[in-house]
């Protein structure tokens, strides 16, 4: 870290709450730089995320029959179906890593709060997973000649990714402790974010289908409802799921 | 262990004689549905299930949330035991809806709110039971089940309500009923005192049946602790 003579200082000021947030803020971003870090140098997290994904859609061409009339009814599916699972391969990439290099014991020494270290790992997947998205969208629209840069789409996007990472981070942190790890997060995520993809999906499709704003805002007001619930649940339970 | 308790000895008998006044109530008190028939008495068992199986996860979240309060390693038993009776009645309540939708709704399954999240439901917990069958730390154990028992009961409602903005089909007897919902009726006082007796009595075989197996629960847990001591 370049910037650890700042975090002690920040420390070493008399705690009144600018400075706590400060380096509560400090810490997290230290998390996600480190985790940017190390996915630059190695870049093997997001090239299977990547390569996967397009995997799953070119299989849904296949199996779906991808002509003009059925895409307008499943675009929104299939785009969901592919992030969920390129997604449940970051996140378990991402906690695996820590478990496996010793890297989960590291970070838990240092001395900041157990959440900064907790949303540290939630933003680094987000981002991951929004650069997946990123890139599967303008492929998506290409391959199959389709529009899907419309601003309610990406918003419906972004809402759904947060929720989904929100929980898994959580979640995926709890399977990697586990014996049948790499089996087990999809297990343990898909039934719990069904919420998630029911509303994205939905959400969607109304977007892109330019169905009346009124008939999509509930898909909304869930999404934002969900992502509230479960990151502020995430937050509070962090700290048994790392605990030795 | 202790010898079993008398109280206990008292809810058991108490349960067997309120199942056995409940089934003759749904048979013989109970008045026959004018239009769906006799099928029409599997309501009472039905909706007495899923509400046992509700208050089953309900108990194992609370638990989890008080097990991670605390650290008594007691109340992550009375969590195994809530979600094991909780998967069990929920069956049984999936069961008997199939077999009353089946003359009803001309179909075993349809993929209604009700029915969606009652699947789901079972997935969690399937889940959790396989979240604590991979790890051999007793801890550890506790605390993840603890945290994905509180975790899960949390999607439950927003599932319900995301699968509820599709069109429902499923009659809700209780309160008002959507348009479009098939097999619906009105309870007449004796079909309503019947039902609450089954529920009264299926909360009673709850109770019976977490009180029994915490029990199990605590002389697994000798057990393993003997174990341990040869070693």
């Amino acid at each position: 870290m370049p910037d650890t003579p700042g975090a002690s200082l920040s420390r070493a000021i008399p705690a009144n709450g600018n400075s706590i947030l400060y380096g509560y803020w400090r810490a997290l971003s230290a998390v996600v730089w480190k985790d940017l870090a190390a996915e630059l140098r190695s870049r093997e997290l997001l090239s299977s995320m990547l390569v996967f994904a397009l995997l799953v859609i070119l299989i849904f061409n296949f199996a779906l029959e991808l002509d003009a009339k059925a895409r307008a009814n499943v675009t929104s599916g299939v785009l969901w179906v592919t992030f969920t699972f390129a997604g449940t391969l970051g996140l378990n990439r991402s906690m695996a890593v820590e478990k496996d290099r010793g890297c989960l014991d590291g970070l838990l020494l240092a001395p900041v709060d157990r959440s900064a270290i907790y949303f540290g790992k939630a933003l680094g997947n987000l981002i991951f997973m929004l650069v997946v998205e990123a890139i599967v969208l303008p492929v998506y629209s290409v391959l199959y000649n389709t529009n899907l840069f419309l601003p309610g789409l990406l918003l419906i996007i972004l809402l759904g990714s947060i929720g989904y990472v929100a929980v898994g981070t959580l979640l995926a942190s709890m399977a990697v402790q586990t014996r049948t790890r790499d089996v087990l997060l999809p297990i343990l995520l898909f039934p719990v974010v069904i919420p998630v993809v029911i509303a994205a999906v939905k959400g969607s499709s109304g977007f892109l289908q330019a169905i009346p704003m009124d008939e999509i805002m509930p898909w909304i007001n869930l999404l934002v409802v969900y992502d509230v619930i479960f990151t502020a649940v995430a937050f509070m339970v962090f700290d048994y799921v790392v605990e030795e | 262990m202790e010898s079993k308790p008398a109280i206990l000895k008292i809810l058991d008998g108490l349960t067997v004689i309120l199942l056995v006044v409940a089934t003759g109530l749904v048979f013989f008190y109970a008045p026959e549905e004018a239009v769906m028939g006799q099928v029409q008495r599997v309501f009472y068992f039905h909706v007495a299930a899923g509400w046992v199986g509700m208050l089953g996860f309900l108990v194992a979240a609370v638990a989890g949330i008080i097990y991670l309060r605390s650290g008594r390693h007691n109340w992550d038993i009375v969590g195994l035991s809530a979600v094991e009776i909780g998967m069990i009645f929920a069956f049984i309540n999936i069961v008997t809806g199939s077999i009353w939708a089946r003359p009803i709704w001309n179909t075993w399954w349809t993929w209604d709110p009700r029915l969606t999240t009652a699947t789901i439901m079972e997935l969690i917990y399937a889940a959790y039971l396989m979240l604590r069958q991979g790890i051999e730390d007793a801890d550890r154990r506790a605390r993840f089940g603890a945290v994905y028992a509180i975790v899960g009961f949390l999607s439950v409602p927003l599932t319900f309500f995301s699968a509820r903005l599709f069109r429902t089909i499923h009659p809700v007897v209780i309160g008002t009923n959507q348009p479009g919902a098939e097999g619906s009726f009105d309870m007449t006082p004796r079909m309503l005192q019947t039902f609450l007796f089954s529920l009264l009595t299926f909360t009673f075989i709850f109770a019976d049946l977490l009180w029994h197996r915490i029990r199990l629960g605590k002389l697994a847990e000798k057990v393993e602790q003997l174990k341990l001591r040869e070693v």
